[in-house]
This record gives C-alpha cells, structure tokens and sequence, in this order.
C-alpha cells in the first residue's frame, strides 16, 4: 500500500531518528490495513470458494424483499433523525424559550441508549399486556385485545420511530453547531432584511445546514444499516438479518457472504456521502473565530410549544427507556444476579485494553496521515474506518478465520517446543475480542485524531522543521501535548462503544466469560429481558459518560464549545451501538 | 489488567498442557443457566470441573475454525438439524459407549454415533382456554379457514418453526406444504415476532385464539417467579397436536465430544452424566423437557401435556428438509 519511496516533503533533512519515526508510522498503516483487510479478505475468500447454489435462491427471494425493506427501514429512519435532529437544533439556536438550556442537552442524551435496548424497552411498554394497554383497557373497560385499536410496535414504523428517537442526536449535534456559530451573520443578515422567522429557517439555515446534515445522517442510517438487536426484535427484515438467516437456517456462510459483500456496498455509499459532505465543510472549519447567533425570544403558547417539541425526543429517546429500566432493575433488587461483578470486571478489562491499542492504533495512523502527507497514508486511514462500517456479526464471523489462523499457528508452535498440547492464545484470553473491537473501533480513533490534527496549522509543523525539529520531534514536543483533549474524547467514545459491543464479544470470548452485553442478551433470549434491567441500565450509564463531557463543555455556555463537541463527533464515523 | 490477561494465558496453557487435570470444556448453544445445575453435578459427583461457553450463534463455526487445537471438548447444540450438520462439518467424533447406547433410544441418536440426543420437546399448539372448546387439533387444521385472524406464531426463520414445516414437508412433500403454509399465513391475527412466550401472552391479550409453542414454555411460565408469565401460562392450554395421520412433532437438544476434544474422557464421562437417571431427572424437571432415557418419569407439569406421542418420521430426514423449510418460509413471504 505505502510506496517504498518517501514523500519528497516528508524527509527533506532525512535524519536517523527522524527515519525511525517514519518507519514506525508507515508500519502502523500498513498494520492497519492489515487489520481491517483481514476480514475483509476473508469474507470475500468465504464467498469466493463456498458452495454458492443457495445464492441463487437469494437473489431471487430474499435479496429484492431484504433490500425493500432495509430501504425503507433507512428512508423512514432518515425522514425522523432530520425531522428531530433539525427541528431541535433550530428551536434551541434561534429562539429563547423555558427550559432552553437544559433542553439542548437533554436532547444529546438518546446517544447513550443502544439500539437494542430501546426495542426490548418499548415492547415491554407498548405490548397488549404492558402497561400503557393495560392502563387502556383499565379505563376503557375493555376486556380483550381485539376490543380496540392500538398500533404493532413490532413493525415498520414501530422500527422507523425508536431507532430515530435514539439516532436523531447524530443529525441534532453537527446542526445545532452549525445553526449557533456559523451562520449567525448570514441569519442576522436575513433577518435584518425582514425576513420571517420560517423564511429564515426555509431559506438560509436549512441550505447552509445540508453538508451537516449528510454527515449526522450519514452516522445514523450506518447505525440502523448496521443493527441486528433491534431489528430482529421488532420483526423487521433488514439486510442484516437476512444476512444472519441465511447463514444460520440455511447453513450458507458462503451465501451470507455475499449478501455481507452487498451490504458492504451500501456501507461504502454511505462514507462516500459522508466524506464528501466532510469535504464540503472543511470551509467552515477554517472561518474566522465564530460568533454565537442571537436567539429571539419567545412568549407565551409559541413558548411551550418550542419547549414541548425540545422535550419530546430526550423523553422518549432516553428519560422512558432510562426510568423503566431503573424501575424494573429496582423491583428485582434483591435478586442481583450472581455473575454481575464478573461480567463488570470483564466488560472493563475488554473494553480498557481494546482502548488502550485502538487509541495508540488510530494515533499512529492519523499521524502517518499528518507526517508522510501521501495519499496512500491517506487511503489507509479511510480502510481502517471502514471496519466500523460492517455490522458487528460480519465482522466477527468474517474474523474468526483469520484469527484461529494466528491461534494455531502459535498453538502449533508451542506444541513442537514443549511436545505438549497448547491452549489457544487469542481466543482462550479474550484477546481475540480485544482484537474484533479493534477492527470495528478504530475508524473512531483515527477519525477523531485526523480530526484533532487538523485543527492544528500546518504551518505549525512547517515552522518546527525550519527550525531542525524531525517528525518524532515534531510528534512528541508540539503535537502530542495539543492533542491531548482529540485523543482523550477519542479513547471515551472508543471505550462507550466498546463496553456496548455484543455480537463480537458473543462470538469469541473465552470460556466462563459474561459481558454486560451477553448477559443482557442471554436474559432477552430467555425471554426475560427484565431480569438484565441492571446491567442495561449499566450499560445505559456507562454511554452518558461522553454525554456528560459535553454537558460540561455546554456548562460553559460558549457556541464554540459546543461547536467543539459537534465537530469531535462529527470526525469520527461514530455510531456508538452494537 | 495486561497482566491478568497474560496469567490467563499461562494458566490455559498450563491446564489444556495436562489434559489429566480433570476439566472439561464446553461449547453450547444451549443458555449456560439452564444446564447449569446438571454441570454442577457432575462437577460434584466427579471432581472434573466444567467451563462453559454459550454461543448461540456460530458456535460451529467457531469449533472449525479453531481446528485441531480447539479447547472445546462437548458440544452441545439445541435442534436436531444444527446437531446433524456439526457432525457433517466435521468438528465431532463417534463414540462407542454402551451407557449411551443403552440410555439413548436408537431413534435419538446418530446412526454413527456422533451426536446423542439428551432431551426431546414437542412443538405443539397452545390455545385459549377460554375461548376454544376443542382439546386435540392437527397442524394440517392451523391453516383452515376456519380460524382466520385467530393465530399466532413467532418467525417461520425460527429453528423451532422451520423444523416443524421441515416436518410437514417430509411427511406430505413441498408442494402439499407450501399449501399449508400459504393457508397458515392467511390465517395470522399479526406478524411473525416475539417468542414462544409472546404466543402464550398474546392468547391471554386476546389477540389471538392458537398459537405454536414448545411445550416446555408452558412449563417455565407456570412455574417460574414471575406472576406476569404465571398468568400467560394459565390462558392457555396445550391442545393434543399431531400431523393429520401422524404423531406429534419432536426436536431435541443433544450432545456430541468434540473432533479433538483435549479432555475427550472427561467430554464422555460427561455426556453419560447427562442421559444418566440422576441428569434425565434433572433435565425433566429443570426445563419441562422430556427425558430421553426410558424409564424416566417427566415432571409433574409436563405430564399435564398428556403423554408424548412423537411422529414417526426419522429426524434426520426432518433434519434434511430444513433448506427446503427455509426457502419455503421465504417463498410465501411468510414472516411478512
């Protein structure tokens, strides 16, 4: 991938030290291709050499009806984020009302509810013997289900409207700090001219807003592209899921391949919209420092209504899911299950040590980027994000080859030294999870730093080389102590996303080993969900921790930091769900 | 943490390193909870201690992957097919047991000795007891007319289902079944979801009247600590179910040792544990399955589902009917 000869502008003083540093971020690219091809390879390598007569069977009956409703499944899902995601943003930027403040905060919240939990959530709520049904029947008088009307939250739209009330802060963050910094003179401009407030928002904020909106949009409908836990449950046939029925009911891995392969299609889409709306706002990245807009004030029934519309999404997205959990986590206080403090402890330990080499993985890499200034440095960064694009089982399944691979070998190994019978390293110690969280996770790392870099100059680096400083220099004295906070917000949301992990973690632990997540998967599979309300609502806890960072940085009040915010997010090709 | 992780390491080495150590390792599909107790057992009968992994889904592939050095010694898989197509992968090994042999009926067996069956449940149809008067039905019937609107079922890609309509296909052929299935559609009250449990709660919300469920949930509702599930489990009762001129439809969940089972003594000693009178009791009254072992009485609860009268068909020709199940469920656009 990386040309064997050095960018011109990379080693103009070419210096021993400096070399090294050049060779070890050239390694780390390499590493990372290598890390994120892997599966890839061999996805490609299972469909290539499988038995494909079940393909046909497929293409003809399960491909059309999957990518129907995966379409519509996006379309609905993108109608809804941008729907809340905007309509928030521009309520909490251009207006003043009651509870303003807390409201553009409470509107992040939804982030730290993982898809999956939501469904199981608003099943239990929502079924004909959950409570809201049961409260209706109480009142009405009704005896039987068939007596009234109450909409199927296992649906289509049932499907549309939770993943939206949980993805819509992905479009919420960039917009909002797009609509608060800026546009503000543009806006003011309009309205200076005596433009209506609905003209303003129709005319000036929406165009501006559209690359912002791509880039949130993009993150959610990879999230709901992505998602088999929800899905599943809510009985909506995605590409995902026919991906897993086909592998499992009709035992063709080869099969799911392909249909992994289309997927994968889709996926590329999506980044390349994402990319390019990212191209399309670098403008903004580099405008002068900006200037907060200067929201108008809102009286009496326009007021609630703002603050109504503000409140709804946190509500439904994060405050019902949250208070049910608790209340059902509380109703079984005294049967805490036993394995608890295990499936802590290993949750921890995966995600810490997945942290640890994503971030040290995603920084070498966004600094290769940085310091070779080569397009194949470049290429490299964009493959590793694409790992986080492919839904959590392909990756693991796609995995699994290639790590019994390296497993053998070193058993194999081990077995002609000592003549005895060697355990597998990768999988038996948990490290093969470490490493499929680092194949799904690290696009965030080195999105997150690329994006850290770019906020410093270039000019910057120029300056340090004029005066004799060699890249590792360069990286160690003037980068690394102003990429602190890039690296920092990375290493949270890669740990969050980490902690959340289910199919991979599922596929590869060692023996003995619960998560969180298993467990609160094996209580749902028993038809129990109920009985993991604790460790969902651990789970639930664990997301709110970058959400709290941003509520400080909110605390502070200045549009930039919130701009901030957005921007971090928007670095990274986030989705924070298994 | 690193360090732990390499002590991990060291001690895996060291124990699958003696083999002698009396361990035993697990695969299953099966929920670790539910044969816990029966793994505990034995770990208490023998000294042999068990770890356990529960992968639900890839489990075999796992298996294969992992090769020749594979620390999986038992494997033990819920559904007949799934147990079938380990042994066609290859990742199990024929034993010559006579406890097996002698515990395990022939018809609940590998014919090479690869897989042996530890439980059998019947998928049979609930039904309100208040709302239907009949106490037999045949699955041939569920897609009359008759009871449109009035049924539900979880999805036709479920194990549990495709295994019945590879059932119905071995017995009558795709064309008579795919007729069935069409007619069964037709007759749905809502879409294919939930689970075996949600059947049971939808007959007691009056959504529907009949639904498909393995008898043992009945069971698990009626006896299990939560007072919402005890209620789902009284509204319904469990009809006496059967292919028209047949038995009633059976699966099992079974076990087999691994290809290269480190522990492959242990893995045997383990798997006689489990088709052993004190397990099959165990078995019976942990999951309201029925014991496979003759001889064994079934629980209290489960003998209120009359005894069990299995369909004749051999399993392993239901077992190769399952591709077909799968492209018909599809084909009629079933889950839809």
């Amino acid at each position: 991938m990386i040309p064997a000869r050095f960018p011109p502008g990379a080693i103009a003083t070419a210096t021993a030290r400096r070399s090294r540093t050049v060779v070890a971020l050239r390694a780390a690219a390499v590493f990372g291709v290598m890390l994120i091809g892997a599966p890839l390879l061999s996805l490609l390598w299972i469909a290539v050499t499988g038995d494909l007569t079940p393909v046909r069977h497929i293409f003809s009956v399960v491909l059309p009806a999957a990518v129907a409703d995966t379409a519509l499944l996006l379309a609905g899902v993108g109608v809804v984020t941008v729907l809340l995601g905007v309509g928030s943003a521009w309520l909490v930027t251009a207006f003043r009302f009651p509870g303003r403040s807390l409201l553009s905060v409470a509107l992040v919240l939804p982030l730290a509810v993982p898809t999956y939990i939501i469904a199981y959530v608003y099943v239990e709520i929502l079924e004909p013997l959950g409570p809201v049904q049961g409260a209706i029947r109480a009142l009405f008088g009704f005896r039987s289900r068939a007596d009234y009307w109450f909409p199927e939250i296992r649906s289509m739209p049932g499907a549309i409207l939770l993943l939206g009330c949980v993805l819509y802060p992905y479009v919420y963050l960039p917009v909002r700090a797009l609509f608060s910094v800026q546009c503000a003179s543009l806006i003011e401009a309009g309205r200076t001219l005596g433009a209506s407030p609905a003209s303003v928002f129709r005319r000036i904020a929406l165009p501006l807003a559209r690359p912002a909106v791509a880039l949130g949009l993009s993150l959610a409908l990879l999230e709901t592209l992505n998602d088999i836990g929800a899905t599943d449950h809510l009985g909506v046939r995605t590409l995902t899921v026919a991906v897993y029925t086909t592998w499992l009911n009709r035992g063709s891995l080869p099969g799911a391949s392909v249909l992994a392969l289309v997927l994968l299609t889709a996926v590329t889409l999506l980044i390349l919209i994402e990319m390019r709306s990212r191209g399309a706002r670098s403008f903004a990245l580099s405008a002068k420092k900006p200037r907060p807009q200067e929201p108008v004030a809102l009286e009496g029934p326009k007021a609630l209504l703002a603050a109504l519309a503000c409140a709804l999404p946190p509500i439904a997205g994060f405050l019902v899911p949250a208070v049910f959990l608790a209340t059902e986590a509380a109703r079984r206080g005294t049967r805490i299950d036993p394995g608890l403090p295990g499936q802590i402890g290993a949750t921890l330990t995966f995600a810490l040590t997945a942290t640890v080499l994503i971030v040290i993985i995603g920084a070498s890499i966004a600094a290769a980027v940085r310091i070779l200034r080569h397009p194949a440095a470049l290429w490299s960064a964009r493959i590793a994000g694409l790992g986080y694009a492919l839904p959590g089982t392909v990756v693991a399944v796609a995995l699994l080859a290639p790590i019994a691979a390296i497993d053998n070998l070193l058993a194999d190994l081990q077995n002609a030294i000592t003549g005895g019978r060697a355990g597998l390293l990768l999988t038996g110690t948990g490290l093969a999870v470490v490493i499929a969280y680092a194949v799904r996770f690290s696009g965030i790392a080195v999105g997150g730093v690329e994006n850290g870099f770019a906020r410093l100059s270039p000019h910057v680096d120029d300056a340090a080389r004029t005066l004799g400083h060699g890249p590792g220099k360069l990286l160690r004295d003037i980068h690394w102590p102003l990429l602190r906070p890039a690296l920092a917000s990375s290493a949270l949301l890669v740990f969050v996303d980490a902690m959340k992990e289910l199919p991979a973690t599922l596929l590869l632990r060692p023996l003995n080993v619960e998560t969180l997540a298993t467990a609160v998967y094996a209580h749902a599979g028993r038809g129990v969900f109920e009985d993991g309300a604790l460790a969902s609502l651990l789970i639930v806890a664990a997301g709110l921790a970058p959400v709290v960072l941003l509520m400080r940085a909110s605390g502070e009040t200045t549009a930039e930091l919130s701009a901030d915010a957005a921007a971090r997010n928007e670095a990274e090709p986030t989705p924070a769900r298994s | 943490m690193f360090k732990s992780i390499m002590g991990g390491a060291v001690a895996l080495c060291a124990l699958s390193a003696t083999a002698g150590a009396a361990e035993v390792n697990v695969y299953t599909s099966r929920e670790a909870d539910l044969i816990k107790p029966v793994l505990e057992a034995f770990t208490k009968a023998t000294g042999t201690k068990v770890n356990t992994v529960f992968v639900r889904d890839g489990l075999e592939e796992r298996v294969k992957a992992e090769g020749a050095n594979s620390p999986a010694d038992l494997i033990i898989l819920v559904d007949v097919a799934r147990l079938v197509k380990a042994a066609e992968m290859g990742i199990t090994q024929p034993v010559d047991s006579a406890a097996l042999k002698s515990a395990v009926p022939e018809a609940l067996r590998d014919a090479k000795d690869n897989w042996f069956a530890t439980t059998l449940r019947s998928r049979v149809v609930y039904a309100s007891k208040e709302r239907v008067k009949q106490d037999a039905i045949t699955y041939d019937d569920l897609a009359d007319p008759k009871w449109k609107g009035r049924v539900c079922i979880r999805s036709g890609q479920h194990p549990y289902n495709q295994s019945l309509i590879a059932g119905f296909i071995a017995k009558n052929g795709e064309a008579k079944a795919e007729a069935w299935l069409k007619g069964l559609k037709a007759n749905l009250a809502k879409k294919p979801s939930g689970g075996d449990r949600d059947v049971a709660k939808d007959i007691l919300a009056g959504v529907c009247d009949l639904g498909l469920g393995n008898t043992y949930y009945v069971g698990l509702m009626l006896n299990g600590t939560d007072e919402a599930q005890k209620q789902w489990g009284q509204a319904v009762k469990v009809l006496d179910s059967s292919f028209a001129g047949g038995g009633t439809h059976v699966n099992i969940s079974g076990a087999a040792v691994a290809k290269s089972a480190p522990n492959k003594a242990e893995a045997l000693k383990l798997l006689e544990f489990m088709v052993g009178e004190t397990a099959q009791n165990m078995l019976a009254d942990l999951n309201y399955e029925y014991p496979v072992r003759p001889g064994i009485a079934a629980n209290a609860t489960t003998k209120l589902f009359g005894p069990i009268k299995a369909d004749v068909t051999p399993l392993g020709a239901v077992a190769a009917k399952r591709d077909a199940a799968s492209v018909l469920v599809d084909k009629v656009d079933f889950d839809r």
